[in-house]
Protein backbone atom coordinates (compact mmCIF):
# COMPACT_ATOMS: atom_id res chain seq x y z
CA UNK A 1 0.00 0.00 0.00
CA UNK A 2 2.56 2.50 0.98
CA UNK A 3 4.50 1.89 -2.11
CA UNK A 4 1.53 2.45 -4.14
CA UNK A 5 1.33 5.90 -2.22
CA UNK A 6 5.05 6.80 -3.21
CA UNK A 7 4.97 5.78 -6.77
CA UNK A 8 5.54 8.73 -8.59
CA UNK A 9 2.59 8.59 -11.40
CA UNK A 10 -0.11 6.07 -11.76
CA UNK A 11 -1.80 4.72 -14.55
CA UNK A 12 -3.98 6.76 -16.16
CA UNK A 13 -6.40 4.25 -16.01
CA UNK A 14 -6.11 3.71 -12.30
CA UNK A 15 -6.44 7.66 -11.98
CA UNK A 16 -9.62 7.87 -14.10
CA UNK A 17 -11.17 5.09 -12.39
CA UNK A 18 -10.75 6.58 -8.86
CA UNK A 19 -12.06 9.93 -10.28
CA UNK A 20 -15.06 8.39 -11.41
CA UNK A 21 -15.63 6.53 -7.94
CA UNK A 22 -15.16 9.45 -6.20
CA UNK A 23 -18.21 11.50 -8.44
CA UNK A 24 -20.18 8.17 -7.56
CA UNK A 25 -19.94 9.51 -3.64
CA UNK A 26 -20.37 12.53 -4.10
CA UNK A 27 -23.52 12.39 -5.78
CA UNK A 28 -24.95 9.45 -3.48
CA UNK A 29 -23.65 10.84 -0.70
CA UNK A 30 -23.41 14.40 -0.83
CA UNK A 31 -25.54 15.19 -3.63
CA UNK A 32 -22.93 17.42 -5.30
CA UNK A 33 -21.07 16.97 -8.63
CA UNK A 34 -17.56 17.22 -8.80
CA UNK A 35 -17.05 21.05 -10.40
CA UNK A 36 -14.23 23.91 -9.50
CA UNK A 37 -14.48 27.39 -11.52
CA UNK A 38 -18.15 28.41 -9.71
CA UNK A 39 -15.53 29.09 -6.95
CA UNK A 40 -13.68 31.55 -8.58
CA UNK A 41 -17.13 33.40 -8.84
CA UNK A 42 -17.46 33.31 -5.01
CA UNK A 43 -14.00 34.26 -4.24
CA UNK A 44 -13.70 37.07 -6.79
CA UNK A 45 -17.62 38.24 -5.23
CA UNK A 46 -16.68 38.12 -1.74
CA UNK A 47 -13.13 40.32 -2.69
CA UNK A 48 -15.56 42.87 -4.90
CA UNK A 49 -17.73 42.83 -1.30
CA UNK A 50 -14.76 44.34 0.57
CA UNK A 51 -14.84 47.08 -2.04
CA UNK A 52 -18.64 47.23 -2.05
CA UNK A 53 -21.05 44.64 -1.07
CA UNK A 54 -24.32 46.23 -2.50
CA UNK A 55 -22.62 46.06 -5.46
CA UNK A 56 -22.04 42.28 -5.58
CA UNK A 57 -25.67 42.03 -4.44
CA UNK A 58 -27.43 44.13 -7.72
CA UNK A 59 -25.24 41.93 -9.77
CA UNK A 60 -27.69 39.13 -11.17
CA UNK A 61 -24.84 36.59 -11.76
CA UNK A 62 -23.30 37.18 -7.96
CA UNK A 63 -26.75 36.94 -6.31
CA UNK A 64 -27.26 33.53 -7.86
CA UNK A 65 -24.51 32.09 -6.44
CA UNK A 66 -23.73 34.56 -3.36
CA UNK A 67 -27.72 35.21 -2.04
CA UNK A 68 -29.18 38.89 -1.68
CA UNK A 69 -28.73 41.21 1.22
CA UNK A 70 -31.49 39.45 2.80
CA UNK A 71 -30.96 36.09 1.96
CA UNK A 72 -27.09 35.63 1.77
CA UNK A 73 -25.67 32.15 0.73
CA UNK A 74 -22.23 30.87 2.39
CA UNK A 75 -19.01 32.26 0.16
CA UNK A 76 -17.05 28.98 1.98
CA UNK A 77 -19.30 26.61 1.10
CA UNK A 78 -18.50 22.65 -0.11
CA UNK A 79 -16.99 22.92 -3.50
CA UNK A 80 -14.79 26.46 -1.84
CA UNK A 81 -13.84 24.11 0.45
CA UNK A 82 -12.90 21.32 -2.28
CA UNK A 83 -11.12 23.73 -4.48
CA UNK A 84 -8.72 25.06 -0.83
CA UNK A 85 -8.00 21.40 -0.64
CA UNK A 86 -6.90 20.49 -3.92
CA UNK A 87 -3.75 22.31 -3.26
CA UNK A 88 -3.40 19.94 -0.07
CA UNK A 89 -4.11 16.35 -1.68
CA UNK A 90 -1.38 17.12 -4.33
CA UNK A 91 0.99 18.88 -1.94
CA UNK A 92 0.61 15.67 0.04
CA UNK A 93 0.78 13.42 -3.31
CA UNK A 94 4.00 14.94 -4.37
CA UNK A 95 5.42 15.04 -0.82
CA UNK A 96 4.78 11.22 -0.30
CA UNK A 97 6.72 10.70 -3.90
CA UNK A 98 9.36 13.36 -3.55
CA UNK A 99 7.83 14.59 -7.04
CA UNK A 100 7.81 18.18 -6.11
CA UNK A 101 8.60 20.83 -8.25
CA UNK A 102 9.72 24.64 -8.41
CA UNK A 103 8.59 25.58 -11.97
CA UNK A 104 8.94 28.61 -12.59
CA UNK A 105 9.07 28.77 -16.43
CA UNK A 106 8.06 26.09 -18.71
CA UNK A 107 10.70 24.55 -20.93
CA UNK A 108 8.40 24.64 -23.75
CA UNK A 109 7.14 28.13 -23.31
CA UNK A 110 11.10 29.18 -22.59
CA UNK A 111 11.84 27.71 -26.20
CA UNK A 112 8.87 30.21 -27.87
CA UNK A 113 8.30 33.29 -25.52
CA UNK A 114 12.13 33.25 -23.62
CA UNK A 115 13.29 32.35 -19.68
CA UNK A 116 11.84 35.39 -18.73
CA UNK A 117 9.52 35.01 -15.60
CA UNK A 118 7.49 37.92 -16.10
CA UNK A 119 6.85 37.14 -19.15
CA UNK A 120 5.00 33.66 -18.32
CA UNK A 121 3.12 34.93 -15.06
CA UNK A 122 1.48 37.76 -17.09
CA UNK A 123 0.87 35.44 -19.94
CA UNK A 124 -0.71 33.05 -17.27
CA UNK A 125 -2.42 35.61 -15.34
CA UNK A 126 -4.25 36.63 -18.84
CA UNK A 127 -4.78 33.50 -19.83
CA UNK A 128 -6.39 32.70 -16.59
CA UNK A 129 -8.80 35.40 -16.94
CA UNK A 130 -9.46 33.53 -20.42
CA UNK A 131 -9.96 30.15 -18.83
CA UNK A 132 -12.25 31.39 -16.03
CA UNK A 133 -14.46 33.38 -19.24
CA UNK A 134 -14.97 30.58 -21.04
CA UNK A 135 -15.76 28.33 -17.85
CA UNK A 136 -18.61 30.98 -17.03
CA UNK A 137 -19.75 31.26 -20.34
CA UNK A 138 -20.22 27.31 -21.02
CA UNK A 139 -21.51 27.04 -17.55
CA UNK A 140 -18.76 24.91 -16.14
CA UNK A 141 -15.26 23.73 -16.49
CA UNK A 142 -12.97 20.61 -17.19
CA UNK A 143 -14.28 18.95 -13.89
CA UNK A 144 -17.88 20.33 -13.95
CA UNK A 145 -19.02 20.32 -17.54
CA UNK A 146 -15.86 17.64 -18.49
CA UNK A 147 -16.02 14.80 -15.92
CA UNK A 148 -19.50 15.37 -13.88
CA UNK A 149 -21.41 16.88 -17.18
CA UNK A 150 -19.83 14.37 -19.24
CA UNK A 151 -20.62 10.59 -16.86
CA UNK A 152 -24.26 12.30 -16.74
CA UNK A 153 -24.69 12.03 -20.92
CA UNK A 154 -25.02 16.14 -20.52
CA UNK A 155 -25.78 17.87 -23.94
CA UNK A 156 -24.02 20.92 -22.95
CA UNK A 157 -21.11 19.47 -21.31
CA UNK A 158 -20.23 17.23 -24.34
CA UNK A 159 -20.75 20.13 -26.60
CA UNK A 160 -18.53 22.03 -24.71
CA UNK A 161 -15.94 19.24 -24.36
CA UNK A 162 -15.66 18.65 -28.01
CA UNK A 163 -15.04 22.67 -28.49
CA UNK A 164 -12.13 22.61 -25.51
CA UNK A 165 -10.21 19.58 -27.39
CA UNK A 166 -10.62 21.47 -31.14
CA UNK A 167 -9.89 24.88 -29.82
CA UNK A 168 -6.72 23.71 -27.19
CA UNK A 169 -5.66 21.73 -30.48
CA UNK A 170 -5.50 24.45 -32.68
CA UNK A 171 -4.02 27.12 -30.19
CA UNK A 172 -1.34 24.89 -29.07
CA UNK A 173 -0.21 24.26 -33.10
CA UNK A 174 -0.18 27.62 -33.66
CA UNK A 175 2.01 28.63 -30.61
CA UNK A 176 4.22 25.97 -30.62
CA UNK A 177 3.73 23.98 -33.56
CA UNK A 178 5.70 20.58 -34.33
CA UNK A 179 8.49 21.84 -33.43
CA UNK A 180 6.95 22.05 -30.05
CA UNK A 181 6.28 18.10 -29.19
CA UNK A 182 10.11 17.89 -28.56
CA UNK A 183 10.02 19.78 -25.26
CA UNK A 184 7.01 18.17 -23.78
CA UNK B 1 -22.23 38.93 4.18
CA UNK B 2 -19.24 37.66 6.71
CA UNK B 3 -21.13 37.02 9.39
CA UNK B 4 -22.86 34.20 7.00
CA UNK B 5 -19.07 33.19 5.46
CA UNK B 6 -19.00 29.53 6.27
CA UNK B 7 -21.60 27.06 5.14
CA UNK B 8 -22.28 24.38 8.10
CA UNK B 9 -19.07 21.98 9.22
CA UNK B 10 -19.90 18.79 7.77
CA UNK B 11 -20.67 20.39 4.19
CA UNK B 12 -16.88 21.77 4.89
CA UNK B 13 -15.26 18.30 6.02
CA UNK B 14 -17.35 16.51 3.23
CA UNK B 15 -16.02 18.91 0.43
CA UNK B 16 -13.02 18.90 1.87
CA UNK B 17 -12.38 15.31 2.17
CA UNK B 18 -13.64 15.36 -1.83
CA UNK B 19 -11.35 18.15 -2.86
CA UNK B 20 -8.25 16.52 -1.17
CA UNK B 21 -9.16 13.11 -2.70
CA UNK B 22 -9.50 14.65 -6.12
CA UNK B 23 -6.30 17.06 -5.54
CA UNK B 24 -3.87 13.53 -4.88
CA UNK B 25 -5.33 11.62 -7.85
CA UNK B 26 -4.99 14.39 -10.13
CA UNK B 27 -1.13 15.05 -8.65
CA UNK B 28 -0.74 11.27 -9.09
CA UNK B 29 -1.93 11.44 -12.42
CA UNK B 30 0.65 13.51 -14.03
CA UNK B 31 -2.32 16.16 -14.81
CA UNK B 32 -0.90 19.30 -12.57
CA UNK B 33 2.09 19.09 -14.83
CA UNK B 34 2.08 21.86 -17.51
CA UNK B 35 3.50 19.46 -19.89
CA UNK B 36 1.29 16.92 -19.76
CA UNK B 37 -1.71 19.29 -20.36
CA UNK B 38 -0.13 21.10 -23.50
CA UNK B 39 1.44 17.61 -24.52
CA UNK B 40 -2.24 16.47 -24.78
CA UNK B 41 -3.20 19.48 -27.19
CA UNK B 42 -0.12 18.84 -29.10
CA UNK B 43 -0.97 15.16 -29.46
CA UNK B 44 2.32 13.78 -28.20
CA UNK B 45 1.07 12.82 -24.51
CA UNK B 46 -2.49 11.44 -24.04
CA UNK B 47 -3.03 11.06 -20.57
CA UNK B 48 -5.65 13.73 -19.95
CA UNK B 49 -7.76 12.15 -22.91
CA UNK B 50 -7.49 8.93 -20.85
CA UNK B 51 -8.19 9.66 -17.40
CA UNK B 52 -11.04 11.72 -18.56
CA UNK B 53 -12.41 9.14 -20.81
CA UNK B 54 -12.04 6.85 -17.96
CA UNK B 55 -13.43 8.62 -15.06
CA UNK B 56 -16.61 9.52 -17.50
CA UNK B 57 -17.28 5.72 -17.93
CA UNK B 58 -16.54 4.79 -14.69
CA UNK B 59 -18.98 7.75 -13.28
CA UNK B 60 -21.76 6.94 -15.98
CA UNK B 61 -22.22 3.13 -15.05
CA UNK B 62 -22.11 4.20 -11.21
CA UNK B 63 -24.64 6.47 -11.44
CA UNK B 64 -26.88 5.37 -13.78
CA UNK B 65 -26.14 2.52 -11.71
CA UNK B 66 -27.22 3.63 -8.61
CA UNK B 67 -30.48 5.06 -10.32
CA UNK B 68 -31.49 1.88 -12.50
CA UNK B 69 -31.12 -0.09 -8.70
CA UNK B 70 -33.90 3.01 -7.15
CA UNK B 71 -31.34 4.27 -5.26
CA UNK B 72 -32.02 8.35 -4.47
CA UNK B 73 -29.30 9.81 -6.80
CA UNK B 74 -29.98 13.07 -8.36
CA UNK B 75 -28.53 13.94 -11.50
CA UNK B 76 -27.08 17.91 -11.71
CA UNK B 77 -26.87 18.54 -15.19
CA UNK B 78 -26.17 21.91 -16.91
CA UNK B 79 -28.18 23.98 -18.79
CA UNK B 80 -27.50 23.57 -22.87
CA UNK B 81 -27.47 26.78 -24.05
CA UNK B 82 -26.04 26.13 -27.76
CA UNK B 83 -24.02 29.34 -28.63
CA UNK B 84 -22.88 29.41 -24.86
CA UNK B 85 -21.59 25.88 -24.10
CA UNK B 86 -19.57 26.18 -27.98
CA UNK B 87 -18.44 29.71 -27.89
CA UNK B 88 -17.36 29.02 -24.02
CA UNK B 89 -15.47 25.83 -24.82
CA UNK B 90 -13.76 27.47 -27.66
CA UNK B 91 -12.39 30.16 -25.57
CA UNK B 92 -11.87 27.72 -22.49
CA UNK B 93 -9.73 25.51 -24.54
CA UNK B 94 -7.27 28.75 -25.99
CA UNK B 95 -7.06 30.19 -22.76
CA UNK B 96 -6.25 26.39 -21.03
CA UNK B 97 -3.59 26.00 -24.20
CA UNK B 98 -1.88 29.09 -22.71
CA UNK B 99 -1.92 28.64 -19.13
CA UNK B 100 -1.28 25.08 -19.59
CA UNK B 101 -3.69 24.09 -16.83
CA UNK B 102 -7.69 23.83 -16.52
CA UNK B 103 -9.32 25.73 -12.81
CA UNK B 104 -8.76 22.47 -10.62
CA UNK B 105 -5.73 21.13 -11.90
CA UNK B 106 -4.20 24.83 -11.87
CA UNK B 107 -4.96 24.92 -8.02
CA UNK B 108 -3.48 21.35 -7.40
CA UNK B 109 -0.53 22.38 -9.49
CA UNK B 110 0.01 25.19 -6.84
CA UNK B 111 0.33 22.29 -3.87
CA UNK B 112 2.69 20.28 -6.04
CA UNK B 113 5.23 23.29 -6.25
CA UNK B 114 4.43 24.81 -10.02
CA UNK B 115 4.80 28.97 -8.95
CA UNK B 116 3.26 30.01 -12.76
CA UNK B 117 0.59 28.49 -11.32
CA UNK B 118 -0.05 31.08 -8.75
CA UNK B 119 -0.64 34.19 -11.33
CA UNK B 120 -2.73 32.09 -13.67
CA UNK B 121 -5.41 31.10 -10.62
CA UNK B 122 -5.49 35.12 -9.62
CA UNK B 123 -6.42 35.90 -12.86
CA UNK B 124 -9.11 33.21 -12.86
CA UNK B 125 -10.67 35.63 -9.84
CA UNK B 126 -10.43 38.38 -12.32
CA UNK B 127 -11.75 36.50 -14.81
CA UNK B 128 -14.72 35.73 -13.05
CA UNK B 129 -15.36 39.08 -11.58
CA UNK B 130 -15.33 40.08 -15.59
CA UNK B 131 -17.77 37.36 -16.65
CA UNK B 132 -19.96 38.61 -13.47
CA UNK B 133 -19.88 42.29 -14.55
CA UNK B 134 -20.56 41.22 -18.21
CA UNK B 135 -23.55 39.03 -17.33
CA UNK B 136 -26.65 40.82 -18.12
CA UNK B 137 -25.17 41.91 -21.53
CA UNK B 138 -24.29 37.96 -21.98
CA UNK B 139 -27.49 36.48 -20.62
CA UNK B 140 -29.60 38.20 -23.22
CA UNK B 141 -27.50 38.31 -26.15
CA UNK B 142 -25.63 34.50 -26.06
CA UNK B 143 -27.60 32.37 -23.44
CA UNK B 144 -30.80 32.70 -25.14
CA UNK B 145 -29.76 31.62 -28.13
CA UNK B 146 -30.12 27.56 -28.62
CA UNK B 147 -31.53 26.88 -25.20
CA UNK B 148 -32.74 23.75 -24.68
CA UNK B 149 -32.78 23.57 -20.58
CA UNK B 150 -31.00 21.11 -18.52
CA UNK B 151 -30.93 18.09 -20.84
CA UNK B 152 -29.27 14.80 -21.50
CA UNK B 153 -28.85 12.85 -24.69
CA UNK B 154 -31.10 10.23 -23.53
CA UNK B 155 -33.84 13.37 -23.03
CA UNK B 156 -32.73 14.73 -25.84
CA UNK B 157 -33.89 11.50 -27.74
CA UNK B 158 -36.06 9.32 -25.32
CA UNK B 159 -33.53 6.47 -25.93
CA UNK B 160 -32.42 4.75 -22.66
CA UNK B 161 -28.89 6.44 -21.25
CA UNK B 162 -27.86 3.08 -21.44
CA UNK B 163 -27.48 3.10 -25.52
CA UNK B 164 -25.18 6.29 -25.30
CA UNK B 165 -23.21 4.63 -22.35
CA UNK B 166 -22.85 1.45 -24.07
CA UNK B 167 -21.68 2.76 -27.57
CA UNK B 168 -19.03 5.59 -25.14
CA UNK B 169 -18.05 2.43 -24.30
CA UNK B 170 -17.30 0.69 -27.61
CA UNK B 171 -15.71 4.18 -28.86
CA UNK B 172 -13.25 4.32 -25.95
CA UNK B 173 -12.00 0.33 -25.25
CA UNK B 174 -11.70 0.61 -29.14
CA UNK B 175 -9.56 3.98 -29.26
CA UNK B 176 -7.78 3.83 -26.23
CA UNK B 177 -6.88 0.83 -27.42
CA UNK B 178 -5.69 1.74 -30.67
CA UNK B 179 -4.08 4.58 -29.21
CA UNK B 180 -1.84 2.59 -26.49
CA UNK B 181 -0.51 0.56 -29.16
CA UNK B 182 -0.03 3.45 -31.54
CA UNK B 183 2.12 4.50 -28.53
CA UNK B 184 3.87 1.20 -28.14
CA UNK B 185 4.97 1.31 -31.70
CA UNK B 186 5.88 4.59 -31.33
CA UNK B 187 8.47 4.18 -28.08
CA UNK B 188 10.33 1.29 -30.09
Amino acid sequence: MISILKKARWSPYAVGTGIGVLSWVTFALMNKALGVSTTMVRAAGAVEALVSEAHIRSNSYFVKYLGTLDEPYPVFEWQFSLVVMLVLGAFCAALLSSTHVREVVPDLWKSRFGPSKWVRFVGAFLAGIVVIFGARLAGGCTSGHGISGGLQLAVSSWIFFICLFVSGIVTAWLLYGKGGQGHV
Amino acid sequence: MFEHFFANPSTILMGGVTGFLFGFLLQKGGVTRYNVIVGQFLLKDFTVLKIMLTAVIVGSVGIYGMRALGLDVNLHVKTTALLGNALGGLIFGAGMAVLGYCPGTAVAAIGEGSRHAIPGVLGMFVGAGLFAESYPWIKTHILSVGNLGKVTFADLTGFSPWWFIAGLIIVAVYGLTTLERWEKNNQS
